[in-house]
């Protein structure tokens, strides 16, 4: 079971208190565990992933094991310790505007 | 009726006003989606317990809310969760907030560019809805005017969105620019006498009508000037900041333009003046009476360059003359060291009588008339900035 810690925002949209606890088949990798937390959480798809092109939108940032995944593939490997819940999946909001 | 319902969408939340027919004692609710900008909330004419609200954010993009009890709860009206996003045959399954361009040969070219500030093309970005318009028969259907402008539709009560694409494919979409508040399509008025005929507005693109349902469009532009653009029979870039029909008399279109008031009585083909006697004829609202038809309302803003009123004195001006007579309401409103705006789809009126007016500004008050104008009082003084007012009359 792994981790993944929402901003605030989405974590309101999702209607979830903390961080989501979820099961993904497969290797762990970007996608497989947007596709996880969409599948379990449709309220939260367009918002993390642009609908048509897949993208990040520009304003999310995703950290795991402090080290930023933002620019990494899709299919890059997500470490370890986030695939077996050790540490968190982070979807972090830019600090910005007022 | 038993009383109105103020529907208030903000930079931070949505808040749902609500007061009996005297509209004196006002209860609040809100925030609702607390911190998000929400452009507009609008009832169902057919259903008043069915809400549609238009939540966005820069950092997270578009989502609909729907409520089915008159703002209580609410609910995105897409996929729930646990159900498959995908068809069978492996196609993705609606989403409420997604809006994507039809670049099918519906749309003319198709065509997925539109002009931009320095006049070469550029890609059609879905931004934000700016304004919900659900339908006057059927409280499923609505529809949603966009930035980068485009006009959608949903008939399955928000889950679904699909663009009436031969707005943008008519002929000039590809000539359309980006005022300096985004290219949006912020007006959608539907005719109750004529359920063919649709109106729009967008910045600066100007207006349009269709005839069919949403499938074909002509600009209704004749008899508009704006500054800077040397052809006067230019049948688009006129920056239209909102237009205003009364349902008794829907031939008859009142335009608040960025400068002009104007007024058209054969449903758009031709526009003339009637700023008349307004102290500056820029604005952003423009409103009529709902048993009036030639009783119309703005509120002039000093220019293009200071969006406040002049001489810091807030004043509605009423016309009962359908335009170019106008007269000062100023009875409850600030007339000293007022500098806030008030935008485009943040004026409505109720139907009761006499008819309730209600404005909302950019310093987040919220007031209300329920004399027509002529004694004004605020329902809410310390909202976020005000970006929307609709009012409902309850049964």
């Amino acid at each position: 079971m792994m981790r993944v810690v929402l901003p605030y925002h989405l974590r309101t949209l999702a209607r979830v208190d903390a961080e989501v606890q979820l099961e993904v088949d497969g290797p762990i990798t970007l996608r497989t565990v947007l596709d996880g937390l969409e599948l379990r959480y449709p309220m939260l798809r367009g918002t993390i992933r642009d609908h048509v092109t897949q993208q990040r939108r520009p304003f999310l940032r995703f950290f795991a094991c402090e080290e930023d995944f933002s620019l990494e593939s899709p299919d890059t490997l997500l470490p370890e310790a986030v695939a077996s819940g050790v540490e968190p999946f982070l979807i972090i909001g830019a600090i910005a505007g007022g | 009726m038993s009383g109105v319902r103020v529907l208030v969408g903000t930079r931070k939340g949505a808040f749902i006003l609500t007061s009996d027919g005297n509209r004196q004692r006002w209860d609040i609710s809100g925030p609702h989606f607390s911190g998000w900008e929400i452009y507009h909330v609008k009832g169902s004419p057919v259903d008043p317990n069915r809400l549609y609200a238009s939540q966005t954010s820069g950092w997270f993009g578009q989502i609909i809310q729907r409520s089915n009890d008159g703002g209580k709860t609410w609910e995105q009206p897409g996929t729930k969760p646990g159900e498959p996003t995908k068809t069978p045959d492996g196609m993705p399954m609606g989403e409420s907030n997604k809006f994507v361009y039809d670049t099918s040969t519906a749309s003319g070219k198709p065509l997925t560019t539109h002009q931009w500030y320095d006049g070469t093309q550029h890609p059609l970005e879905f931004k934000r809805v700016w304004h919900l318009e659900p339908s006057l028969t059927d409280p499923d259907t609505v529809y949603a005017g966009v930035e980068d402008a485009a006009l959608f539709h949903t008939t399955d009560g928000g889950q679904t969105w699909h663009e009436l694409a031969g707005l943008r494919g008519h002929g000039t979409g590809s000539k359309w620019a980006p005022g300096a508040g985004g290219m949006c399509l912020h007006t959608i008025l539907l005719d109750p006498t004529n359920p063919k005929r649709i109106y729009v507005a967008i910045s600066s693109a100007g207006a349009f009508r269709s005839d069919d349902a949403g499938k074909s469009w002509k600009p209704i532009t004749r008899g508009l000037h704006s500054l800077y653009i040397p052809d006067p029979n230019a049948e688009i870039g006129h920056c239209v900041h909102r237009i205003a029909l009364n349902p008794s008399r829907p031939n008859v279109l009142f335009m608040q333009k960025h400068w002009d008031v104007m007024r058209s009585d054969d449903a758009g083909e031709s526009w003339r003046e009637v700023s008349g006697n307004l102290p500056t004829d820029f604005g952003f609202v423009i409103d009529v009476h709902a048993h009036e038809p030639d009783t119309i309302y703005v509120v002039p803003i000093k220019n293009d360059s200071e969006h406040f009123p002049p001489d810091g004195k807030l004043r509605v001006y009423r016309s009962r003359t359908g335009g170019n007579e106008w007269e000062a309401l100023t009875n409850g409103l600030p007339q000293r060291d007022c500098y806030v705006n008030v935008l485009r789809d943040a004026m409505s009126v109720d139907s009761l009588d006499p008819c309730g007016v209600y404005f909302g500004t950019s310093g987040g008050q919220v007031y209300a008339s329920a004399d027509a104008g002529d004694h004004w009082a605020p329902i809410v003084r310390d909202l976020p900035g005000v970006l929307s007012v609709e009012v409902q009359a309850l049964p």
